[in-house]
């Protein structure tokens, strides 16, 4: 190796303005001749907020056209779910244990935050794995784990499970709200309303379950797929291999984050899935019910499962969403934030009405953050 | 959700199979149970949730950079041309 690699490259390197500047030139150069617009997906609510943060709609050809997708875990989980989350909080015995955004989505009685001012015990954590500790430092209480999360965090809810069952630890049980890209990403290319012509890949997903996923959209669909990471050079680099692809007549699936990106994926955080989880279907927010596209405890894991062993308490009925709120819409990727009555007055990020301004992932949260660019 | 951070491995506690990383200078604790490969101190690892999720391959993150150079260079030599030829084909020279 000619130069060592710093620890500050992985950062600022990835981030150059002059590198965006080269590849937006590249672009415009490859797109000279191209009639027409491509629709790219980004998948992944990450790669959408690296793209509204760093302005690229404003920057890039206009013959390219950004549709966001479905792939944050708040924003598609259904209001059944959130209300699950809140009934099994509010048991005496239990202290509800989640991650990220999950404690501001509105369900139909209200968000975890609401419950947890009505004296539930419900808490953020960096890790799964600070449920360990929780259960020691309260043995008359049972930790409810409400796991979500795309094929990113599963296997660490796994690690989890594992941990409990290695060291016999009575109080953790698990609320599994675990789902899968490949499946939703199906859904999308066959509806026939679908605009998309190629996917920006989601990054972390591949680096666990690999690119060899995303194999049948060009193969069966036609369509590209650069799997990018999530620093802006990532995402106009994976741009620019998208747009050659279009200008060679082609479609193919290529990893622009091989730094990280394997075909085979990480096979220890496969096997652990496999080992614990069955796939079964998923009502993603928007889209609707999803064949495959979720993940539950194997059945000999069932005294694990809260579902299971709450069964009494957790509500049984569809839940409407609110008329006015178009994330769906925006979730199957034909509607953009603007493009919605409540955004930005009634629906704010103090004050979400949809799941997709409440998540930092979510599209209205970025659109609203950064939106003032457009 | 999905953002994991880029690392560097300081410490390995093989009892427990964790690690301590450098994430920009916060020193923080990861486990290793989703590792596939073997790390030692100094690599790069992928810090998510409290695991690490994967090793940096370093050679591919350096060639990335070269290329980054290369095509910052060409441009600028593109400019350099662009900015000469506008000179020469000036009318009112």
């Amino acid at each position: 190796m000619e130069k060592e690699l710093q620890l500050k490259d992985l950062y600022d390197g990835f981030r150059d303005a002059k590198v965006i500047k080269a590849y937006k030139k590249l672009i415009d150069e490859d797109l000279k001749d191209y009639d027409g617009t491509i629709n790219i997906m980004e998948v992944c609510g990450g790669h959408t907020h690296t793209i509204m943060k760093y302005g690229i709609p404003q920057l890039i050809n206009k013959k390219i056209n950004f549709i966001h997708g479905p792939g944050c875990p708040v924003c598609v989980m259904p209001k059944d779910r959130i209300d699950s989350a809140y009934e099994l909080s509010l048991q005496k015995d239990v202290i509800l244990v989640t991650l990220g955004d999950m404690i501001k989505v509105p369900g139909s009685k209200g968000s975890l935050q609401k419950a947890r001012s009505e004296g539930a015990d419900v808490r953020f954590v960096y890790s799964p794995m600070d449920c360990l500790k929780i259960a020691d430092e309260n043995k008359d209480k049972t930790i409810v784990f409400f796991a979500i999360g795309f094929e990113t965090t599963t296997p660490m809810t796994c690690a989890l499970l594992e941990q409990v069952i290695k060291q016999n630890i009575k109080n953790i049980l698990f609320h599994i709200n675990h789902i899968t890209v490949p499946e939703v990403m199906r859904v999308l290319v066959q509806n026939s309303d679908c605009k998309i012509n190629a996917f920006l890949g989601p990054s972390h997903v591949s680096v666990i379950s690999g690119s060899k996923i995303y194999e049948e959209f060009p193969r069966d669909y036609n369509k590209p797929v650069v799997v990018s990471g999530f620093e802006p050079v990532d995402v106009m680099q994976s741009i620019s291999m998208i747009v050659k692809q279009f200008k060679e007549k082609r479609a193919n699936l290529e990893v622009e984050y091989k730094r990280l990106v394997s075909y085979e994926g990480n096979l220890k955080a496969q096997e652990l899935i496999n080992k614990y989880f069955k796939k079964v279907p998923f009502k993603f927010r928007g889209v609707g019910e999803v064949e495959n596209s979720g993940y539950e405890l194997k059945d000999e894991y069932s005294k694990y499962n809260a579902k299971i062993v709450y069964k009494d308490i957790l509500p049984t009925q569809e839940v409407k969403e609110n008329k006015a709120c178009k994330c769906p819409e925006i979730l199957m990727g034909v509607a953009k934030p603007t493009d919605c009555k409540i955004f930005g007055n009634v629906c704010t990020p103090t004050n979400p009405v949809g799941s997709c301004m409440v998540s930092s992932e979510g599209a209205c949260s970025a659109y609203y953050k950064y939106g003032n660019l457009l | 959700m999905c953002l994991s951070i880029p690392s560097k491995i300081k410490s390995i506690d093989t009892e427990m199979n964790t690690c301590v990383v450098d994430t920009m200078g916060v020193e923080r604790s990861a486990s290793l149970d989703l590792i596939d490969q073997d790390v030692k101190i100094g690599d790069y690892v992928l810090i998510h949730i409290g695991f690490a999720m994967n090793k940096i391959d370093e050679e591919d993150a350096l060639e990335s950079l070269k290329v980054y150079q290369e095509i910052i260079d060409k441009m600028e030599e593109n400019d350099r041309l662009a900015t000469i030829e506008e000179a020469e084909n000036c009318s009112n020279r």
